[in-house]
Formats: C-alpha cells, sequence, structure tokens
C-alpha cells in the first residue's frame, strides 16, 4: 500500500492486479455470493458477450454479471455432450458452469444476439435449466436509425419490465438515468485507461488492462470505477520502464475470451497491444450516453449512432476494416494480430475483410487461433515475437 | 451422377429452372435489376414487382454442390484468407464468384444491382453479404428481422419489419428500377404465392398416409425448389404446384409410396421425422442410404427454412407489407429452440413416425448449436430413440460415407428390432 497526502491510502499496482486477477479467474462466482449475501434481497443477472444493457439490470436494483465461460479453469464433462466438435468452447463451459451448480448465484440469465451460438445457448438453456429465468436480446441490425431507435427501445422497456418483476423493483425513468450517468462515468475511466495504455503501454500493459476491465464485468459499477481511479493513479505512479516492444493491435477476441496465459504471452514476445477488443462492453460506446430525455431511447440511439464497429454488428455502408486502420494510425501500432477463437463465426467471417483493408493501408497482421482453454503457448510466442521483430526491421528499414 | 427418375413436375421443374437462368442471362440486356437475397425470409413478390429478378446464393452454393465443382470453389476461398472453420456455403459462393461466377447452365450469373439482406434466423447471412458488398461495391438494404426466442410475433417486431420495408427496402427498389411501388401488382402475386403455398401444404402433409406417397426430405427438397427460391408469386410456380399435387393424389389413390433415387420405393419399412439440412455433394448416395432401408421420410424442418406453411401460415394479398413480414419472422431456423423441438414433436406424433434422425452440418450453426440437447429432450418426450449422424452441407471432405451408413444402418436395426416381440420369460 502506498500513502499519498491528497488521496490517502491507494493500493500498489500488484495488490490491485492480484485482486483483479483472483475476481476475473474466481468460476465460483464468490464475488457476486458475498455482494447477494450483504443485504436481504439482492439479485443478480448474468448475461454473455458481447453487449447487454446494464444500465437496465442495474436500474432494477440487481447486479449485472459477465459470463464469459469458464476459461481455462475448468474440466468440461458434461458440457461436451452438448455441442458437436465443430462449434467454439464458450458455451460447452458455460453449460458446464451451469450443469455444476456454480451458476446458482444467478437470478437470470441474459442472452444477446451476439452469433447463432449465443443465440442457440439461450434455447439450450430453456430446455436444460428451466429453472433459472432466461431473456434473449435482439439488437436493432439496421440502416435507418429512427426504426431501429423504436424497436430498440420497445424492446428495453419490455426487458426492464421483466426485469423489474424479477428484481421487485420498477425500473423508473429517473432510476435508469441514474445507472446511464453511473455507466458513463466508468466509461469514462475507461476511457482514460486505454488513453494512458495507448500513450504509455509499459504503464499499463495489456494483460492488466484486461483484468481490470473483466473486473468490470463483477463489480458494482461504483466500486468498479473506484479499482480504475486507483489503478490509474498507481501506473501513473509506477517506475516501469519502456521495453523494447512493438506497438500491436489485437481484433478477434470479443466473444470467447483468450486464456490469460495468451495475452501476456504475447507480451513477453516483445508485443505491447496498445488497442484490443477484448471485454468490448465497457467500450461499446464511445462517448456519454444522454442522460437527459427518455433514457430508453438514448439507451437505443447510443446503441445505433455511437458504438464501435465489430463483427457482431451490422456494418451498414462503411467499408470493413477502416477502423481497424484508424486504430492503428491513433495509437502509432506498426501492426495487427488477429486472435480469434476457433470456430467463431464473427471474428472468422470478418478476418478476411479486414485483413484486405489492412493490406490496402499497407499494414502488416499476422493471424493465430485459441480457445479460452488453450494451454500451450510456444508456439504463439515464436509466431509473435516473428512477427514483432519483422515489424521492426520493416519500420528500421523505412 | 445419373439422372433421377422424372415424372411431370419434376420435368416442369427443370424447365422454370432452365427458364429462370435464361431470364437471369438476359437481365443486363433487358435492363432488369439483379438483385441477391437468402432463401429464409425472401421477398421474392416484392422484388418481382419491380421487374427485379431475384439471385439465391445459398442455392447456387448447393446446385454446385450437387454438380460436384463446390470442392474447387471452397479450395479457391480458402486460398484467399477464408477460415476452414466457416460455413462453406460461404466459401463456395466467394470461390464461385472468383473463378467466373459460372451458373449451373453455364451462363455467367450477372453482378447484384442490390443486396437485398434477409437477416433471417442465420448470423452469417450478415457476413455472407458483407463480403459481397465488399467484393461488389453496390448497394445494400439489410433487412433485420428479429428473431423469435419464444416462437411468438410481437406487433414491436412485425411494425420494425414493415418499418424497414417502407423506409429502406421499397425506396431502393424504386430508385433502381424506375418503377413505383405497386401495392395491387404486389397483392396479385401473393395470391399466387398463397395458391402454392396450400398445394405444397398439401403435397407435405400427404406423408401421414401409410405408404408415404413422398419422401418429404430427399423428395421434399425437390418440392420446396419453386417456391423457396424464385417462383413464388408467378403463375408457373402456381401451376407447378397444382401439377405436383394431382401427381401425388394419384400416387395416393394407386397406394404407391414415393419415388426414389432408384424409382418407385419399396416397401416401407421405417418411417422417419429428419431434423437438418441434407449433404449436397453426395446427396443421392446419401438418399439411398435410407431408401435401401426401406426408410422413408415423412416431415423434415429443413423443408421449412423458407417458410413455415404447414402451421397455417399463407401469405396475404389483403395485407401485403405485413404479411411478407410475417412471413419472415415464421421462417424454421427464425424460431427459439423450444419452439424447434415442438415442432418436431409435433411430427413425430402426427406423421406416425418410427423414429427421428438429426443431421448435424458443420457448416450451419444456426441449425447444428444445440441439437444434441433438441435429440435428447425429443427422445425424453416422444419415447423414441433418435439417430444422429454429421457431415457438411457442400464441402466433400466432412461427408464419411461409411460412417453415416453404419450410423443409419444401425439406428435403423434397433427401431426394427424395437418392434419385434418382447421375448416370453419363464414363468
Amino acid at each position: 500500500m502506498t500513502t499519498t497526502p491528497d488521496s490517502g491510502t491507494v493500493p500498489d499496482l500488484a495488490t490491485l492486479v492480484a485482486s483483479a486477477e483472483a475476481l476475473v479467474t474466481d468460476i465460483d462466482f464468490e464475488s457476486v455470493r458475498r455482494w447477494k449475501a450483504a443485504a436481504p434481497g439482492r439479485r443478480a443477472i448474468g448475461f454473455l458477450p458481447v453487449w447487454a444493457p446494464r444500465e437496465i439490470i442495474r436500474a432494477a436494483g440487481m447486479l449485472p454479471v459477465g459470463v464469459f465461460g469458464g476459461g481455462d479453469r475448468i474440466e468440461i464433462i458434461r458440457g461436451d455432450a452438448c455441442f458437436q466438435s465443430y462449434i467454439c468452447h464458450l458455451p460447452r463451459s458455460t453449460v458446464e458452469l451451469g450443469l455444476t451448480g456454480r451458476l446458482d448465484v444467478l437470478d437470470g440469465l441474459l442472452f444477446p444476439a451476439t452469433c447463432d451460438v449465443i443465440r442457440n445457448l439461450g434455447g439450450i438453456w430453456k430446455l436444460l435449466l428451466p429453472n433459472l429465468p432466461t431473456r434473449y436480446i435482439d439488437v436493432p441490425q439496421c440502416d435507418d436509425s429512427a426504426v431501429g431507435v423504436r424497436f430498440f427501445a420497445t424492446e428495453l422497456r419490455s426487458l426492464a419490465a421483466d426485469f423489474g418483476a424479477l428484481g421487485g423493483a420498477p425500473v423508473t425513468d429517473d432510476a435508469l438515468r441514474a445507472a446511464i450517468a453511473a455507466y458513463n462515468d466508468n466509461r469514462r475511466r475507461l476511457r482514460e485507461l486505454a488513453q494512458l495504455r495507448r500513450t504509455q503501454p509499459h504503464l499499463a500493459p495489456a494483460s492488466e488492462v484486461y483484468l481490470m476491465e473483466r473486473a468490470g464485468c463483477l463489480l458494482p459499477v461504483e466500486e468498479h470505477t473506484r479499482l480504475l481511479e486507483d489503478y490509474l493513479a498507481a501506473a501513473a505512479r509506477s517506475t516501469r520502464r519502456a521495453l523494447d516492444s512493438c506497438r500491436v493491435v489485437v481484433r478477434g477476441a470479443f466473444c470467447e475470451q483468450p486464456p490469460l496465459g495468451l495475452i501476456r504471452t504475447l507480451e513477453k514476445a516483445g508485443c505491447d497491444v496498445v488497442d484490443d477488443d477484448l471485454v468490448l462492453i465497457g467500450r461499446w460506446h464511445r462517448r456519454d450516453i444522454d442522460t437527459d430525455g427518455d433514457p430508453f431511447e438514448a439507451l437505443a440511439r447510443a446503441f445505433l449512432e455511437d458504438s464501435v464497429p465489430t463483427a457482431s454488428r451490422w456494418s451498414g455502408m462503411a467499408r470493413k476494416g477502416e477502423d481497424v486502420v484508424d486504430a492503428v494510425r491513433a495509437s502509432g501500432a506498426g501492426g495487427v494480430i488477429f486472435i480469434s477463437a476457433s470456430f467463431c463465426d464473427p471474428a472468422l467471417l470478418d478476418q478476411p475483410m479486414l485483413a484486405a483493408a489492412l493490406d490496402r493501408a499497407g499494414i502488416p497482421y499476422a493471424a493465430f487461433k485459441y480457445s479460452e482453454e488453450t494451454a500451450q503457448f510456444q508456439a504463439i510466442r515464436e509466431q509473435a515475437g516473428t512477427f514483432a521483430d519483422s515489424i521492426r526491421l520493416w519500420s528500421e528499414a523505412g | 451422377m445419373s439422372a433421377l427418375p422424372r415424372d411431370a413436375a419434376m420435368e416442369r421443374q427443370k424447365a422454370l429452372l432452365a427458364g429462370y437462368f435464361d431470364r437471369l442471362a438476359r437481365a443486363r440486356d433487358e435492363h432488369r435489376p439483379v438483385v441477391y437475397t437468402f432463401v429464409p425470409g425472401n421477398l421474392v413478390e416484392l422484388v418481382a414487382s419491380f421487374g427485379a429478378i431475384p439471385v439465391l446464393p445459398e442455392i447456387n452454393a448447393l446446385q454446385s454442390g450437387m454438380r460436384r465443382r463446390s470442392a474447387d470453389y471452397i479450395a479457391v476461398a480458402e486460398k484467399a484468407g477464408h477460415s476452414e472453420d466457416v460455413c462453406t456455403y460461404v466459401k463456395c459462393d466467394i470461390g464461385m464468384s472468383l473463378s467466373g461466377n459460372v451458373g449451373p447452365t453455364g451462363a455467367v450469373i450477372p453482378e447484384p444491382d442490390l443486396l437485398l439482406l434477409s437477416y433471417t434466423g442465420c448470423f452469417v447471412f450478415m457476413k455472407w453479404f458483407e463480403l459481397l458488398k465488399e467484393r461488389y461495391r453496390c448497394p445494400v438494404v439489410m433487412l433485420h428481422v428479429p428473431y423469435q426466442p419464444d416462437g411468438q410475433v410481437t406487433g414491436a417486431m412485425l411494425e420494425y419489419v414493415v418499418d424497414q420495408m417502407r423506409t429502406r427496402l421499397v425506396p431502393e427498389l424504386e430508385r433502381l428500377s424506375g418503377r413505383r411501388y405497386d401495392e395491387a401488382d404486389l397483392a396479385a402475386r401473393l395470391a399466387l404465392s398463397a395458391r402454392a403455398e396450400e398445394d405444397l401444404v398439401h403435397v407435405l402433409e400427404s406423408a401421414r398416409h401409410r405408404p408415404s406417397p413422398i419422401d418429404a426430405y430427399f423428395g421434399g427438397v425437390y418440392y420446396i425448389g419453386p417456391i423457396f427460391s424464385a417462383f413464388r408469386g408467378t403463375d408457373e410456380g402456381a401451376d407447378y404446384y397444382r401439377v405436383l399435387r394431382e401427381e401425388v393424389d394419384e400416387r395416393l389413390r394407386l397406394g404407391q409410396g414415393p419415388i426414389t433415387p432408384d424409382g418407385p420405393m419399396g416397401e416401407e419399412k421405417i418411417r422417419l421425422v429428419v431434423e437438418g439440412p441434407p449433404n449436397w455433394t453426395s446427396f443421392r448416395e446419401f438418399w439411398k442410404m435410407f431408401a435401401d432401408e426401406g426408410a422413408v421420410v415423412v416431415a423434415s424442418t429443413y423443408t421449412k427454412v423458407g417458410g413455415l406453411y404447414d402451421t397455417g401460415f399463407r401469405h396475404d394479398p389483403g395485407a401485403p407489407l405485413p404479411s411478407l413480414a410475417r412471413y419472415c419472422l415464421g421462417c424454421y431456423t427464425n424460431l427459439g429452440l423450444p419452439s424447434r423441438v415442438d415442432l418436431l414433436e409435433r411430427y413425430i406424433r402426427d406423421y406416425d413416425a418410427d423414429g427421428f434422425v438429426v443431421h448435424s452440418v458443420k457448416s450451419c450453426n444456426s441449425f447444428s448449436a444445440g441439437q444434441l440437447v433438441m435429440l435428447r429432450e425429443l427422445e425424453r418426450r416422444v419415447g423414441l430413440p433418435g439417430g444422429f449422424i454429421e457431415s457438411d452441407l457442400v464441402d466433400p471432405r466432412y461427408f464419411s460415407a461409411s460412417n453415416v451408413k453404419n450410423r443409419l444402418e444401425s439406428y435403423f436395426q434397433m427401431l426394427l428390432q424395437r418392434r419385434l416381440p418382447a421375448p416370453e420369460t419363464a414363468a
């Protein structure tokens, strides 16, 4: 711990990172259990990647909890019996979490329209574990913003009614505005974190940023905002020195998350990951969401008009991959690494289009596949190291 | 591949398709817009009412599979950077496009003037048309059709789909064709659709009889061909279904079974319901594995991907756009898994099936993700064992004939043994 005159006692970086890692790697959701046990009647709602309207869950007085599968910390026994070999890993470990009782801490589970597998997982849940209330949320994939906002605001109101009934507290407009404001505050800190990583990646390495962001899918929003503030303060004070690493942007890992070891492997291979699409939910909205007017329409409008491009969303008439080119230029990166979960339709179908945009812009890239339980990183370390070396050589030659 | 035995309806279908590809080849000369769209949620009546010609990339891909061209096309796409993990329909289409876009008649399929992304029941559709958008740099209209997780069409869903048609699709078709939207013309086309749908349902439901006069999966894919593609809402399409209905009624009157790859089927030994699409690269061999064992498919879900008519839906000339929206919403893969299980259960009971087979294809997560859980749920509900086989749509690397045949034969033997009287136990 460090004591400062203005901020009192601030945990040091190592303590903050260790506590976030303990939180993120706990597949028994002990932090959620503790939160629920602290006051009677508390409820928690799980959500699958990539995006969920956490503000509504919060406005209903409940805790939104990200369910990202079991990662590399669970042995899949019954989950494999539900899925063919050519389906990605996240649903089988999520089913395993459910069948082993680890998700009993949840009072409901929300399945967003991310892809066919996540969508169908909601149906599987109804057949396999019908005692846990589930809800599917369709997100607008259309070109006409006014039409999309009208539809989506109606969907969100319906969701709020369901969650209000489940949580025992109706979602009022004022409660929703307050929740939006709390998440706006949180998103501002996340943007500061992203900026620190872009400008001084040695102070905020990708593996730590990842843990800080993932922690936000488990903690109440104000608590997470405080964690981010502590981390930002501790990182800014740290005396870590910049290494001779190569700046890269990572894309393709927005749903099934790579093991932490894989992110650390990229760092050990000489890559500073200055931008990525891991834990995209915290960075989904590029600006604050409006807290005036109808809050459901504000959420719907923010989704349609002001959120980041990603593979699970309709790209409209925009040229695919231009946002990745922009991210490379904004972060001063030398190249892109596509890391995608095996059998991930959105990421793998997107990849040729993103690669074409990088080709047009003359930006080098490399691609690897993983599953959340990947345990062998040596081949990836060698490939990533070679890629980083080649970028350095090209930039020196240029 | 030797030709299948043909009856009058099949000959008529062959002529329909030849005429279609002929019109498509002349589209540029005749200044007719070409609109690429998908089978589920297709709006061919609306497209045709503007004088445009629809092209359905899934149909092109499956035809490439049946013509044994898909392996080469997939290889071309994978060489261009497409992952081995993803949908082979997409890769087959991309590969075909990169290879000159030559259709089944040898004529080049014209490039699209519009990509009408009927986003119904399949996430990959969105990526597919993003890929084509990047390739062709032509306008795209996204028609987002909300999913039915609980089998309920809400007013908001209907309004959303109709609004997208009114604000984006119709204006784009007007711009493209230079014609004004003509609701009377559309209504007349929908009346023809409803007539064909009535006849198709009659044909599909003929399988309730013993013996079934049709195979509702392998034969069924021929029966749905016109109505799932460019011929819904046309006189020639409606005529095709009238003739088909008459033929099936005649087979029914004579007590005949289905026509199979080797001619009229012999004794009907096993009645099955099938979930999942067929394999196209070994279609005839696959069918023969069933027919040789006297197994006839009496109902299938694949024949509902382009429209679920046997639960009562008909296109309604009285409410053209809402009717089209309702059609899109109701396609089979747009239904949640519990609704799909309900439908399969109903088929097994209504068609008096002895068992059911799930054909799981690697390419299609929309169909496949959850099928193992559906299988166990169905077994629990109907008290019958289910069969499970795996292959792919159009990638021949994933069709292992010996494995599929072994599994099917074992499954059929098990079903037949269940019919034997239980041995008497000694007192």
